[in-house]
């Protein structure tokens, strides 16, 4: 079986689609550890892509008033127990146009694995991008991942990105996401991860509305069991008037397991408007009686809770 | 042997419990029965129904709570509503990622949950795929927690005010729930304040100073609830009035 077919095959027990990479009408970049297996670009979009000495570099450019009617799927991965996979992203949204990204990072064997992505964001004036990770992990927690990501959203722009990590291991997780908001911007973080046994999740996520009118939301759900620890950090500033921004975080805490949150709220302007709110603790009382008091017996009821937050 | 009995149950809150709520009830529930409760704010009407439905803290200082002849004082929530018991909450909690097909439908996945929505004055398709969150109104999510327990189809029904936050022009869906329950053989604890609402039910009690103080058909009850007939209530015994 080829590298290929191995990602193939993890990428579609990992629940992406197959098919769609299959498709010549679906742009794609397929990469296993340093290689590039894959890659197809369509009418209107640029994928450009080379392997590096440690992993890849891809810059991908989506031309003015084009609108993607497909998503565009990446799939990274290693599926060897050691390896390092570090992806060096330059994504370029021109005036107008819209795109839409479903990234899934597969490790199923990690047990000494290392990912990094640096990624650099442009969304043009107009433009809208959404971009989809979900990260399917293996069950030993051998795996270090460090997404960071840079954004800037022009003039009316609009960004939208969900980061899923609910499936495995997380073993080692450092988000560093940070977005720069213009005027009449939009942009939403999520963030959505189970911890499990010695997991380590640290997420910070920065949203700086600069622009009149931007809006910005940061919104974070993680539930940690054993002895896993979760910090989350959602910051956002309103510098301009009529900037809106409001940070959401979550985090479900079960048995030995630790978890923080730092809300950081910034206003520079009289006109600007920052809100959060964070909860962290067990599982809410009032939620578990009702489930209990539709039959559900209490473990049933936790997962039931838990599993609904990281939808 | 009635459906559900509670007997000389006293309970108190507080530190040490000495805030005394309920001061030895008594209070039957036929099978099939709808039976509504009457009383003051304050009067220990939610209080007797966490009692009831086992919620975390409330458990009798005395008395029994028998379900069907067994005594289940000591029964947790979920053993409770195995035994055919469930509730529908004054003010319903939200659940993020739960969309209203999976609420209904979760301890009977082969049931339709359109025909329970129906029941409850919503459109199917306008709700089925909604989550039970924050985005629902507070009219909305007490009309899908009376679906939910439509869908369970329970032995004893305890609604809280199932009427509050619901619009006037609307109370009749209300109604035809209640009637919807009974219909189906399900007994119900009615908690309401409005007569209209009590007025549908077989029998009413009216509770006041944590005991049940009259009993009988509903206009009856009501008159004697609107005229605040205990005799503790007066000026210097009563802090309900």
């Amino acid at each position: 079986m080829s590298d290929l077919e191995k990602l193939m095959q993890a990428f579609g027990e990992a629940g992406g689609s197959v098919g769609a990479l299959a498709d010549a009408g679906t742009a794609h970049l397929a990469a296993s550890s340093h290689s590039i297996l894959s890659s197809r670009a369509v009418e209107g979009i640029n994928v450009d892509a080379k392997e590096t000495g440690s992993g890849i570099s891809a810059r991908i450019l989506v031309r003015e008033g084009v609108k993607l009617q497909r998503p565009v799927h990446l799939c990274f991965g290693v599926l060897h127990k050691e390896g390092t996979q570090e992806i060096k992203m330059d994504v370029t949204l021109e005036k107008n146009s819209s795109a839409a990204f479903i990234a899934h990072c597969i490790f199923p064997n990690a047990e000494k694995v290392r990912h990094v992505m640096d990624a650099v964001v442009d969304i043009g004036e107009g433009a809208e991008m959404r971009y989809s990770e979900t990260h399917f992990h293996g069950p030993y927690g051998g795996i270090e991942v460090v997404p960071k990501l840079a954004v800037k959203v022009r003039k009316n722009g609009r960004y939208f990105t969900d980061f899923t990590l609910t499936t495995g291991r997380v073993g080692d997780l450092a988000i560093d996401y940070s977005v720069e908001a213009g005027e009449n911007a939009v942009v939403e973080l999520v963030a959505r991860v189970f911890g499990h046994a010695d997991d380590n999740i640290v997420i910070q996520e920065k949203v700086v509305l600069n622009g009149d009118n931007a809006r910005g939301l940061i919104k974070a759900r993680v539930a940690i069991e054993d002895e896993a620890t979760a910090e989350i950090r959602g910051i956002t500033e309103g510098n301009a008037a009529g900037a809106r921004g409001h940070v959401d975080c979550m985090e479900i805490v079960k048995d030995r397991a630790v978890a923080k949150a730092y809300p950081l709220v910034q206003v520079t302007h009289p006109l600007a408007k920052v809100t959060h709110e964070a909860a962290i603790g067990s599982v809410d009382k009032r939620q578990m009686e009702t489930l209990m008091a539709h039959g559900l017996s209490p473990e049933e009821a936790v997962d039931v809770i838990v599993k609904g937050i990281l939808r | 042997m009635s459906l559900l009995e509670v007997q000389d149950v006293v309970y108190g809150a507080g530190s040490e419990k000495r805030t005394h709520i309920l001061t030895g009830l008594s209070l039957t529930v036929e099978q099939g029965e709808v039976h509504a409760l009457l009383g003051t704010n304050g009067t220990g009407k939610s209080t007797l129904a966490y009692l009831i439905m086992g919620c975390e803290g409330y458990r009798p200082s005395s008395g029994e709570i028998r379900f069907n002849g067994l005594v289940m004082n000591d029964l947790p929530i979920h053993e409770r509503a195995r035994l055919g018991i469930t509730m529908a909450w004054q003010e319903p909690v939200r659940f993020e990622g739960i969309t209203v097909r999976d609420y209904l439908i979760m301890k009977h996945p082969g049931t339709d949950p359109a025909q329970y929505l129906a029941r409850v004055g919503l459109a199917p398709e306008l709700y089925i795929g909604r989550m039970v969150d924050k985005c629902l109104s507070g009219g909305e999510r007490k009309r899908i927690e009376l679906a939910s327990v439509l869908a369970l189809k329970p032995l004893l029904a305890i609604l809280d005010e199932p009427d509050s936050g619901i619009d006037m022009l609307s109370i009749h869906d209300v109604i035809n729930v209640i009637k919807a329950f009974r219909t189906g053989g399900t007994a119900v604890l009615l908690i309401t304040h409005r007569e209209e609402i009590a007025g549908i039910a077989d029998r009413a009690s009216q509770l006041c100073h944590g005991k049940i103080i009259c009993s009988g058909a509903p206009g009856t009850v009501a008159e004697h609830y609107k005229t605040q007939k205990c005799e503790l209530c007066n000026p210097v015994e009563c802090h309900y009035v």
